[in-house]
C-alpha cells in the first residue's frame, strides 16, 4: 500500500474505509529457494535486500509470532557507529550510511533522526580511550568529535557537572547518530520485501530444521513443512534454541534487557546522551517521554522481564548525571532477550550444515545494526561468501583466538 | 529473585555475582585436552530455555559459590546447593 497526502484528505473525507493491509498474508509455498527465520528487523532486511539487491526470488521470512514484535520493537532505538575496533567500525559505519538513505531506499517515513550520541567523559584515562576511539572512527570514515567540559556545557548546561566523585570532563560527539522509530523500520523493510514478492508468513514458528546428509532440506514448522534450498536464521535472543535443531552449540547467552519511558516531559534532551561512568543512556522521544536504560540484568533468561534491582541502578545512574528527572515519573519498563555473545560482537556465518546460515550474537545493540545486517546476511546468502565489512563475524574467531572485544571483558556474556 | 542460601537462608540476588552454566566447574585437564576441547568448555553454551544449573557467587555475603537451578522463562528457583558439595559429588577432592 502507498500514502500520499491526497489519499490522507480522500480518507478522512470518507471515513477511513479504504485503507488497505500494508502486506499480504500469503499461504505458506511447498518450497521456496531462501528461508529466512525470523521476522524482526534483521530477517526482514535480509529478505528486502536479498530480493532488491541480490535479485533472488522465492523467498519467505517465518515469524513466530507477530511481524515486529520482537526486540526490533523493544529497543531504545539508539544508531551509532562509535565503535573502536577493525573488526566492527567499518560495519557499523557502512550500516550508519545505509539508515541515511533507508527512508528514500524503501520508501517509508522511518524517522531517521541524526540527533547526535553524545558519550560523556569523567576522567583523564576516559578522555584518552575517547580520544582513541574518535581517531578510529575518523579511520574508517566516520565524524568523531573530541568536546571540552564548556563545549558539552553549552549542549546542557543542567548536567551534574561538578559530582564530588565524577565530574563532567568533556565528551564524545558522534553528530550523525541518532535515533530512528524502531517498528517502521520493521514496517518499511516488510512493505518493502512484501511488494517485491518475499512471503511475510506471520503465526509460524520453526520447530525443526531438515537436514539431509549434511545438506538442508527444508524447515518444520508449527504451520506445516516447508522446503528450502537455503535457511537463513536470525531470530537474536531465542538463537541457542532454533540452532539446537541443527545440534549447535553456540558461543552465545540469552539475556533480558530492560528499557524505561518516563511520563512525558517538555523538550529539554534533543540528542542521545551515554553517562560515562556507570551505565546509563538516555534520549527524549518526540512525545516527550525520556527513554532511558542501562546494563543488562546478568543472569540467563527468556522471560521478556528483568527485576527490581537493575531498576534501581539504572535510575541511580540517571539520578547522578541528571538531578532534574528526580521528580519526573517513570510510564513503562519492558524487557527484551538478547543474544549475548562471548566477545560482545555478532556472528554472520555459514554452518557446517550446507545451506545453513547464521546471523544473531547481537547483543544489546543490534537495532543500528539492522540495515548492514541485513545487507551483509543477504550477500553470504546469495553470494556465499561474507560481505567485506562482514568478513571477521566468523564462528571460528573464538577458535583461532581473533576475538572482537571491545570492551576487553573475555569470555563472560553478562560483562558485555 | 530470591536465593534460599544453604547456610545464610533467603538472600536478595542483587547480592550475588553472575558467573554461568554450573558445567563451568568440569574444566578439562589443562595439561592434557586438546585445544578444540578447550574452545568447547570455554565458548559454547547450551544456553537452554527452561531449567538451567548455575553459578553465584555471594559476593557482598559469605563468598561461597553456589550451584543455583532455576527457570529461565519463569526465573523460579527451584534448588540452591554449595558448589563445594555439588563439586565433591562428582570426584573433585579440592
Ligand atoms: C530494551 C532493549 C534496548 C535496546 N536498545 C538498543 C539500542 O538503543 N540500539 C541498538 O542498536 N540496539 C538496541 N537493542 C538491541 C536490538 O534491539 C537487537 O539487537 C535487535 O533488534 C535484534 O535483531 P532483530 O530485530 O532481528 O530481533 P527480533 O526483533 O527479536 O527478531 C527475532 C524474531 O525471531 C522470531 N523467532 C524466534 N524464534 C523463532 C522460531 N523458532 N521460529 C520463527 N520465528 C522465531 C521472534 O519472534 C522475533 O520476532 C536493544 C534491545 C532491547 C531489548
Amino acid at each position: 500500500m502507498r500514502f500520499s497526502a491526497l489519499k490522507i484528505l480522500k480518507e478522512a473525507l470518507t471515513g477511513h474505509k479504504g485503507w488497505q493491509p500494508m502486506w499480504r498474508d500469503p499461504v505458506p509455498q511447498a518450497e521456496y529457494d531462501y528461508v529466512i527465520v525470523g521476522g524482526g528487523g534483521h530477517g526482514l532486511a535480509t529478505a528486502y535486500y536479498l530480493a532488491k539487491e541480490f535479485g533472488q526470488a522465492r523467498i519467505a521470512v517465518l515469524e513466530k509470532g507477530y511481524l515486529g514484535g520482537g526486540n526490533v520493537g523493544r529497543n531504545t532505538t539508539i544508531i551509532r557507529s562509535n565503535y573502536l575496533l577493525d573488526g566492527n567500525e567499518p560495519f557499523y559505519e557502512f550500516s550508519l550510511k545505509l539508515w541515511e538513505g533507508l527512508e528514500q531506499d524503501f520508501n517509508f517515513n522511518a524517522m531517521v533522526s541524526q540527533r547526535g550520541i553524545l558519550n560523556l567523559i569523567h576522567t583523564d584515562a576516559a578522555r584518552d580511550a575517547a580520544t582513541r576511539r574518535g581517531n578510529a572512527m575518523l579511520l574508517n570514515g566516520a565524524d568523531a568529535e573530541l568536546l571540552t567540559r564548556d563545549q558539552v556545557r553549552a549542549m546542557y548546561p543542567w548536567l551534574n557537572f561538578d559530582n564530588a566523585r565524577f565530574p563532567i570532563k568533556g565528551g564524545l560527539l558522534q553528530r550523525r547518530g541518532g535515533t530512528v522509530r524502531h517498528d517502521a523500520v520493521a514496517w518499511g523493510y516488510a512493505r518493502g520485501a512484501d511488494m517485491r514478492g518475499v512471503d511475510l508468513i506471520q503465526n509460524c514458528e520453526v520447530t525443526g530444521l531438515r537436514i539431509e546428509g549434511g545438506r538442508i532440506r527444508g524447515v518444520d514448522t508449527t504451520r506445516g513443512h516447508i522446503g528450502a534450498r537455503k535457511v537463513g536464521v536470525a531470530v537474536a535472543g531465542s538463537s541457542g534454541k532454533v540452532m539446537s535443531y541443527a545440534g549447535m552449540r553456540l558461543p552465545i547467552e540469552s539475556h533480558v534487557l530492560q528499557a524505561f519511558v518516563s511520563e512525558g516531559l517538555k523538550p529539554f534532551i534533543d540528542g542521545v546522551m551515554t553517562f560515562g561512568a556507570g551505565h546509563f543512556y538516555v534520549s527524549q522521544s518526540d512525545k516527550g517521554g525520556l527513554v532511558f536504560g542501562g546494563d543488562i540484568d546478568g543472569y540467563n533468561s527468556y522471560a521478556q522481564r528483568g527485576n527490581l534491582p537493575v531498576i534501581e541502578d539504572v535510575i541511580e545512574g540517571g539520578m547522578a548525571l541528571m538531578p532534574a528527572i528526580g521528580r519526573a515519573r517513570l510510564l513503562r519498563t519492558w524487557g527484551g532477550i538478547m543474544d549475548m555473545s562471548m566477545d560482545g560482537s555478532p556472528i554472520i556465518d555459514k554452518t557446517h550444515v550446507d545451506g545453513l546460515y547464521f546471523n544473531g550474537g547481537w547483543c544489546y545493540g543490534g537495532f543500528k545494526a539492522t540495515p548492514a545486517s541485513g545487507w551483509c546476511f543477504a550477500h553470504l546468502l546469495a553470494r556465499d561468501e561474507p560481505h567485506k565489512t562482514a568478513a571477521a563475524y566468523r564462528f571460528d574467531r573464538f577458535l583461532r583466538g581473533a576475538m572482537i572485544d571491545e570492551k576487553g571483558q573475555g569470555a563472560q556474556p553478562n560483562l558485555h | 529473585m530470591i536465593i534460599n542460601h544453604p547456610i545464610l537462608g533467603p538472600r536478595d540476588a542483587a547480592e550475588f555475582v553472575y558467573l554461568g552454566d554450573a558445567a563451568l566447574i568440569n574444566r578439562p585437564d589443562g595439561m592434557t585436552a586438546s585445544v578444540e576441547t578447550f574452545h568447547d568448555y570455554l565458548y559454547l553454551r547450551d544456553n537452554p530455555a527452561g531449567e538451567h544449573r548455575e553459578l553465584w557467587y555471594h559476593e557482598q555475603g559469605d563468598r561461597s559459590w553456589l550451584v543455583v537451578t532455576r527457570n529461565t522463562v519463569t526465573h523460579e528457583i527451584t534448588k540452591v546447593e554449595l558448589a563445594r558439595d555439588v563439586a565433591r559429588a562428582q570426584g573433585r577432592s579440592k
